[in-house]
């Protein structure tokens, strides 16, 4: 029987770096703050006016008010997109090299608790997905591991960063947050960006489907992008599992620590990410925290404007004709040839179960042309490692 | 007329060096042909010697290629990007870009500086991109740089010369070629930084946002032409409201 729920998710664990919780304050501050449903179409107008539209203005674009205005929005948006991108799109695609996780987070494919093939690549196996992928024109890669620093340690996922080296000029990774000086080590062996996401910033919420693991600490989660930035990386990537907690007040909070990180490390290069529960179909009644893809839409669109010259990345989570449309007008990058087993790319017989489902599985080739075919320009290449 | 554009003891018959980046690689030699440009940047990041759609396969001979430094956050990282662009064939010329905020993507005047005395040391013809301070330029000449480029307005965003005051002063006080780099949203603007004294004015977004980026590009070339020569000829007086006083304050003198 595992024990859930026994240990307080604001309080660090052993082993566990303790970093200041300003940045964290002010956020859980002005979001506890934040009411989404007293804004108005006037408030609107006049943020879409506004050039710098600051925090105030990020509240109003993610509020139900601006929810009629998003044909304005976009427009705003796809200006915003083109002055700091161009037409470029940035083509990746991750790869997971483990599935093993200690977490139990209720709403996640490889929780703990679920009884799913678990799998882990050798170094021999790592490098025939390498192979397989570069063979496609990528040169940018995003590793990433279930939650356990037992079966794929730090030492694990330097080598494989290692390794990749070899075959790809950007290396990301998504993997359990880290120390301080456990991220100089990845960074040491070529990796530059770090991705975590908070999944819900509610710190409620957040103990309530984060029943036991590291991953149940709330403060060591949310100072991971602060950690990394102190142990060397260059870019930092923000998200929470919009649908999960309230996903206006989880979108801005996310909108919030990323610019709290940006003023405080002008430096480092920001990225967002957003993941979002799926509604269920032919559900009774209208739940208000239901995602459909106009609030993504929303979303993406309100952080485009509020940071325009961050990056958004658009998974394979969300179907083919989403994905197209929203590059260009706010997302500036787009995973392609995505398979979210443990291996799969190369020789390798997948060795492990998927995370979730892909609305999109085209290849990299696919995907490549249709950005060519809509007028944008696909960049497999926008970073020197020095 | 001979009126050549001198950098680093290079000839050019043009004053527009292109920004290439935010257009697709197609669009490059379209635009670079009516643009007459016959200089082009390319970010050495963007580079990839192993891949077909390397964007230094896209500029034709004959136009010299200017790598920028874009990434680089102190002066180290730029001159091993610039080491880097050696290797890959792109000449000595260098553009140099430090910048080390991701929001308004300013240069680091500092670092700059710095850079610029690494590469000019390494035997390259060094234009340094900096934010319009006649103080740094000064530095910047002492450091072996061939041309100063300051931003006209935050890159990217089209807003024109909001820094015209400053960048006057540099022409003024620096001997090198002034090159405006940067904020340049329309040929009218260009045309202005030309009439100014500007050697050369460089723009991309502009070009790229456009609805028609290869027209703009003929667009941007007939104000830049058109600016110099109104430089070159001497611009006549401009008038002001009182325009010409009938009986002068100064009329009361009598020797």
């Amino acid at each position: 029987m595992i024990k859930i729920r026994e240990t307080d998710h604001m309080e660090y664990m052993d082993g566990m770096d303790k970093t200041d919780h300003q940045i964290m304050s002010r956020v859980l501050e002005k979001t506890n703050k934040y009411d989404p449903s007293v804004f108005k179409s006037e408030d609107v107008r006049n943020v879409m006016f506004q050039e710098n539209i600051g925090i105030n203005g990020l509240k109003v674009l993610l509020s139900p008010a601006a929810q009629p205005y998003l044909e304005d929005m976009a427009f705003r948006a796809k200006q915003e997109t083109a002055k700091h991108f161009g037409n470029t799109v940035s083509m990746f695609t991750p790869l997971y090299i483990a599935n093993y996780c200690e977490n139990y987070c209720v709403y996640c494919g490889f929780n703990c608790s679920n009884k799913i093939n678990r799998g882990k690549l050798s170094m021999s196996e790592i490098e025939s997905e390498y192979r397989a992928i570069a063979e496609t024109g990528l040169r940018e890669i995003l590793l990433l591991t279930g939650e356990s620093k037992t079966a794929s340690p730090v030492s694990y996922i330097a080598d494989a960063v290692r390794l990749a080296k070899k075959y790809f000029s950007t290396i990301g990774i998504e993997v359990y947050p880290m120390n301080v000086d456990e991220y100089a080590a990845i960074k040491e062996a070529g990796a530059d960006f770090v991705s975590v996401y908070q999944e819900t910033y509610d710190p409620k919420r957040y103990e309530e489907v984060h029943l036991r693991g590291h991953k149940r600490v709330f403060p060591y989660r949310f100072n991971s992008q602060e950690r990394a930035i102190l142990g060397g990386m260059r870019g930092v990537s923000f998200g929470s599992l919009l649908g999960l907690g309230d996903f206006r007040k989880d979108a801005f909070s996310a909108g919030l620590h990323a610019y709290f990180i940006q003023q405080k490390y002008p430096w480092t290069e920001i990225s967002f990410s957003l993941p979002r529960l799926r509604p269920f179909i032919n559900n009774a009644g209208n739940n208000p925290n239901d995602v459909h893809e106009t609030q993504l839409l929303q979303v993406m669109l309100a952080y485009r404007i509020f940071m325009p010259f961050a990056g958004i990345t658009i998974s394979t989570r969300e179907r083919a004709g989403f994905r197209d449309n929203v590059v260009g007008l706010c997302a500036t990058k787009i995973s392609a040839g995505v398979k979210v087993g443990i291996g799969g790319h190369g020789n390798n017989e997948q060795k492990g179960d998927e995370q979730f489902e892909i609305s999109d599985s085209r290849s990299v080739d696919e995907v490549r042309k249709s950005l060519i075919e809509r007028g944008l320009q696909p960049v497999f290449t926008d970073y020197v490692r020095v | 007329m001979i009126d050549k554009l001198i950098i680093g003891g290079h000839e050019f018959n043009s004053r527009f060096i292109l920004g290439s980046g935010k257009f697709s690689l197609e669009m490059t030699k379209k635009v670079l042909e009516n643009s007459g440009a016959e200089m082009a940047t390319i970010a050495v990041r963007r580079a990839d010697s192993n891949s077909s759609d390397n964007i230094i396969n896209y500029i034709p001979e004959g136009i010299t290629l200017l790598p920028n430094t874009s990434g680089a956050r102190t002066a180290e990282e730029a001159l091993k990007i610039a080491m880097l662009a050696r290797e890959l064939g792109c000449g000595d010329f260098v553009k140099v870009e430090v910048i080390r905020d991701t929001k308004y993507l300013l240069p680091d005047n500092y670092e700059t500086i710095k850079a610029t005395e690494l590469l000019a040391k390494q035997g390259f013809i060094v234009m340094p991109y900096m934010y319009p301070d006649l103080g740094a330029a000064r530095a910047l000449v002492d450091a072996g740089a061939s041309a100063i480029m300051p931003l006209g307005a935050p890159i990217g965003s089209n807003k024109g010369l909001v820094t015209k005051d400053f960048i006057s002063m540099i022409i003024e006080e620096i001997e090198l070629p002034v090159i405006v780099d940067a904020g340049i949203g329309r040929p009218s603007q260009a045309c202005e930084a030309m009439e100014m004294g500007c050697a050369a004015v460089m723009a991309n977004t502009a070009i790229a946002t456009a609805g028609d980026p290869a027209t703009m590009a003929s667009a941007f070339k007939a104000a830049i032409e058109a600016g110099r020569m109104a430089y070159l000829s001497g611009l006549g007086r401009v008038l002001n409201d009182r325009a010409e006083a009938s009986s002068p304050l100064t009329g009361f003198l009598e020797d």
